[in-house]
């Protein structure tokens, strides 16, 4: 019934043996122990699962872990290099993009493609473009600007400020 | 901008200093519930009804057994042995844990299953087969009170029908005289329909009995990490689990928003079953689970009513409510006020005379009502006067605008006594309306509107001014179960001069790592760097009553100064110890104590504090930590004026928000950054239920749209670009003079938006629609209207 597989998960190599029915997210949390890699729902609805599979943002919850195999996943704990923020968890910081945290590290995944496909996104872009992933907290509005921060650091832009625009 | 006190290196009040917190979030280092692993923990599913009131005839739980991994199945039969199988709720009713006989509501538990894996524990889920007889629910409130209701209480000795109580607050008679008199008088039905936070984070546990220490360490998603403790040993006490050897742990919650108030039958299992087992058992929930089982938040039926004049001076209200509170009554309300805070119903206007009523009925549906950042029942009272308010406007063919400053509570009448008893603390509504009217160029908005009327095209403009009232509260009047509703902080700083600092309440995302150390900061002048802040765990954090209706920083905030203010005594007993001086020729600056008229004679908070375990005044006690539990002698009344600018397509009923822009009063600010991200939070989940969230239950009981793929909880599509701003007039009795801010925007937001939306339809007649006004409302309503 098990069957064996090998994925690549930030950049170390995992040969396990899995159920065909475990769902990738909970190879990532329960037999990985990464559990920055969140559960929002039950219907792939909210993103918070979301991962990059061979440099795709997919929704974690909705892909079995045995479709991962011969894959590369990355999660949110490989996203800082070295210790290094990566321009993304630096854009959430300074722009106060997170407030509990439960959808960050899906949100970031998530960005990170984003990014990679579109540098130089407008707010619309963003919108539509993280509209895949639900938080319940930030209103989006500094999600937004903590993406279009990280955007111009990558793009080696001026950085916006990160001053609220609190009237 | 806001003016600092201290340094950016201090980083004390009015800073947007970044938050502590995010470094662990960003990285996936946070510690949620889920996240817990102990050795040997169990698993627990929950088998659920299907049916929204049936007769338990028989569960079989063979099947399940015989699943690989299975190791218990737990009925309500099992936790009756122990007088487990009911709990008591907030409101002194009582909620099953796991019922014996009959369910009441659709999603119920009906039985537990323990495994060893996650996968397991759902697999036996499935193999417990349950034999119901299912019965007609009562499911419309107005039907509850009929004389051919089934009595769904019939548990309850004595109880005939399916009223759980009434409550009233005004004067009757003095306001239906008023209201007989009256030029003007206006009313409106309204509903304020069935929500759920729905905070990203469901609910779930993780309870770990230790036999041997006969310990039970519980990681929960509460919001009110001590008042559980309490709880579990008034309910457990007698199978031995007394309160000092029960840990209740919240470590990092992924927002509450107050559906983790509650005690859910989920945790209660969990530790029954830990302590039956003798393992940890985890239970962590799914969305479906969250929506259809756990506290649901409003559920107000509204007849709003307003007399005033022909000019428009408003001179009575009147609310009468029918609350649905499904099967128990386990609203987390203070002991005293089952309506919550519903009174603060007469608004930011000055008149002296109302009258409110409410009953409160039985349905099959589960329990709750108070959560959602709903202040206890505020955004009910707020949605009332306000759109009470627009309808009296429009009824006089006055500016709305113009209507509320002509009502206002002046600055110079605070404290203001509302007339239902209410000592309003400060306040300077005309200032903030006038911002938030300039802000939006108010107006050319109403020219531009003309305009587009003419046309016969559809754009609305819609206010609320609205008054807040949080941070409950003082202990004459609030308790929960009988304890006073103060809270707590703890501060120790260590020989160099680093702080940690522990409090009763329970960040859920509000950023109480950064904001609680910035207060710390102000009045020590030690670093918020340097002060590590902890909340959450019952063993080390002083008792508090934990974080909802936005209390954290009126009650916890002010202790955190008052106990600050204390080590500032001492520190300046050791500076004048120190610098051989009496302690009257020093004076402070944040961070050190110079002598007057010779500032290079100084001691810093460091060397103080060092001095204080090295070198401590004779008679002093050695060491540097206070603690203060702090009573609020009011609760503090932030307020804010909001304007929603909407665009509707006659045809398809789409409504676009074009603006809105938002001006906050929530006295002094301790963050502004955060102040603002509690904002725009708050403010999307002001459009959610305003235009696209509704819990939806058909005749037989059944949720309609219990997860979500149809429960619509705002994308960044639907979030509108939020303006915000803010008005200071500080609390006068806070120790900051900072009041509650975290619910505001909820509160005020929904109104803003339904008046918007009615404006613009206002000139076909319409006069009010229920939230959540969705496309399709507003098209059948002009469709009734012959408009489309």
């Amino acid at each position: 019934m098990l069957k064996q597989i090998t994925v690549t998960v930030n950049g170390v190599q995992h040969t396990l043996e899995v159920e065909p029915r475990l769902l990738l997210v909970h190879m990532i949390r329960e037999v990985l122990n990464l559990t920055g890699t969140h559960i929002g729902c039950d219907t792939s609805s909210c993103g918070a699962c979301t991962i990059l599979l061979d440099g795709k943002s997919i929704k974690s919850c909705t892909v079995l872990a045995v479709q991962a195999n011969g894959k590369s996943i990355t999660t949110i704990e490989g996203v800082a290099q070295n210790g290094e923020l990566s321009p993304l968890q630096e854009g959430f910081k300074e722009n106060h993009g997170l407030h509990c945290g439960f959808c960050t590290p899906g949100m970031i995944l998530r960005a990170t493609e984003l990014l990679a496909n579109n540098p130089n996104p407008t707010e619309e872009e963003i919108r539509w473009g993280i509209a895949g992933n639900l938080c319940r907290c930030t209103g989006y509005n500094n999600i937004v600007k903590a993406i279009q921060y990280a955007g111009a650091k990558m793009r080696g832009d001026e950085l916006p400020s990160t001053e609220p625009e609190f009237v | 901008m806001i003016q600092c006190k201290t340094s950016k290196e201090i980083g004390g009040m009015g800073h947007s200093l970044k938050r502590k917190e995010d470094i662990r979030f960003i990285q996936g280092k946070g510690h949620y519930v889920d996240d817990v692993k102990l050795p040997g923990m169990l698993y627990m599913d929950i088998v659920r009804s299907p049916y929204a009131y049936a007769k338990i005839k028989k569960i079989n739980i063979e099947e399940a057994m015989k699943v690989p991994g299975v190791v218990a199945v737990v009925t309500g039969k099992d936790l009756e042995k122990y007088n487990l199988h009911w709990m008591p709720t907030l409101m002194s009713d009582t909620q099953m844990v796991l019922p014996t006989d009959t369910v009441m509501y659709q999603a119920q538990e009906v039985a537990a299953v323990i495994a060893t894996s996650k996968y397991a524990a759902r697999d036996g889920r499935e193999a417990v087969k349950v034999e119901y007889e299912p019965m007609k629910p009562v499911i419309d409130p107005f039907k509850s009170l009929d004389p051919g209701a089934p009595v769904l209480r019939s548990d309850k000795e004595g109880k005939k029908d399916n009223h759980i109580w009434h409550w009233e607050v005004g004067d009757k008679n003095k306001t239906d005289d008023v209201f007989a008199k009256a030029e003007v008088v206006v009313k409106e039905q309204m509903h304020i329909p069935r929500i759920h936070v729905a905070s990203i984070e469901t609910c779930g546990c993780v309870a770990d009995y230790d036999k041997v220490n006969n310990h039970l360490t519980m990681y929960m998603t509460t919001q009110a990490p001590h008042a559980i403790r309490t709880v579990i040993a008034l309910v457990a006490g007698h199978v031995g689990l007394t309160e000092e050897k029960i840990r209740v742990i919240s470590p990092d919650i992924g927002g509450g928003f107050g559906g983790k108030v509650p005690v859910y039958p989920g945790y209660v299992i969990a530790i029954a079953v830990s302590f039956l087992v003798g393992k940890p058992v985890k239970w962590i929930e799914d969305r479906s689970e969250n929506l259809q089982a756990d506290s649901f938040a409003r559920d107000y039926h509204i007849t709003a009513e307003m007399a005033g004049t022909k000019d428009g001076k408003i001179l009575a209200t009147r609310f009468k409510i029918l609350a649905d509170h499904g099967y128990t009554d386990a609203s987390a309300n203070p002991s005293k006020f089952p309506t919550g805070m519903f009174s603060v119903a007469t608004g930011s206007y000055d008149y002296d005379t109302t009258y409110m009523e409410c009953d409160a009925v039985y349905t099959n549906k589960p329990p709750g009502g108070v959560a959602y950042r709903c202040s206890f029942r505020v955004t009910e009272a707020v949605h009332a006067i306000e759109r009470i308010t627009d309808r009296y406007a429009l009824e006089i063919g006055k500016d709305p605008a113009e209507l509320r400053l002509q009502n206002f509570i002046k600055k110079e009448d605070f404290p203001w006594k509302s007339p239902t008893g209410w000592i309003y603390d400060s306040g300077d509504y005309h200032k903030g309306l006038l911002k938030a009217m300039d802000t939006v160029n108010y107006h050319q908005l109403r020219a531009e509107q003309a305009e587009k009327r003419k046309r016969g095209e559809l754009m609305g403009i819609g206010i609320s001014t609205f008054t807040e009232i949080v941070g409950a509260g003082p202990s004459k009047d609030f308790d929960i179960l009988g304890i006073k509703m103060f809270d707590s902080a703890e501060i120790r700083v260590h020989p160099t001069g680093k702080a940690i600092a522990r409090f009763g309440t329970k960040s859920q995302g509000q950023g109480h790592e950064t904001t609680y150390a910035q207060i710390i900061a102000e009045e020590l002048g030690i670093p918020a760097e340097n002060i590590q802040i902890e909340e959450g765990d019952t063993d080390t954090a002083p008792y508090g009553l934990g974080t909802y209706a936005s209390r954290s920083t009126p009650t916890a905030g002010a202790a955190a100064a008052v106990a600050a203010r204390k080590l500032r005594d001492k520190a300046r007993k050791i500076a004048a110890y120190l610098l051989e001086v009496s302690e009257d020729d020093l004076e402070w600056e944040p961070g050190k104590f110079f002598v007057k008229g010779a500032p290079e004679k100084s001691k810093t908070i460091q060397e103080i504090v060092f001095a204080s375990y090295t070198n401590h005044p004779p008679g002093m006690e050695a060491g540097f930590e206070a603690t203060h539990y702090y009573d609020p002698p009011n609760l503090t009344f932030p307020s804010g004026a909001y304007i929603c600018v909407v665009d509707i397509d006659k045809e398809t009923g789409a409504i676009h928000v074009r603006r809105f822009v938002a001006i906050d009063d929530c006295g002094n600010i301790i963050n502004p950054m955060i102040v603002q991200g509690q904002v725009h939070g708050g403010l999307t989940q002001g459009i959610a239920p305003a235009m696209y969230e509704e819990l939806i239950y058909d005749e037989a009981g059944n949720i309609l749209n219990g997860t979500f793929m149809d429960y619509l909880v705002p994308t960044a599509v639907e979030s509108p670009k939020w303006e915000t701003g803010h008005t200071v007039t500080p609390s006068p009795h806070h120790p900051i003079g900072a009041k509650g801010v975290g619910e505001s925007p909820t509160v005020g937001a929904p109104p803003a938006i339904a008046n918007a939306i009615v404006d613009a339809l206002s000139p076909y007649g319409i006069t009010h629609l229920d939230i959540p006004i969705t496309p399709f409302k507003v098209w059948k309503a002009l469709k009734e209207k012959g408009v489309v």
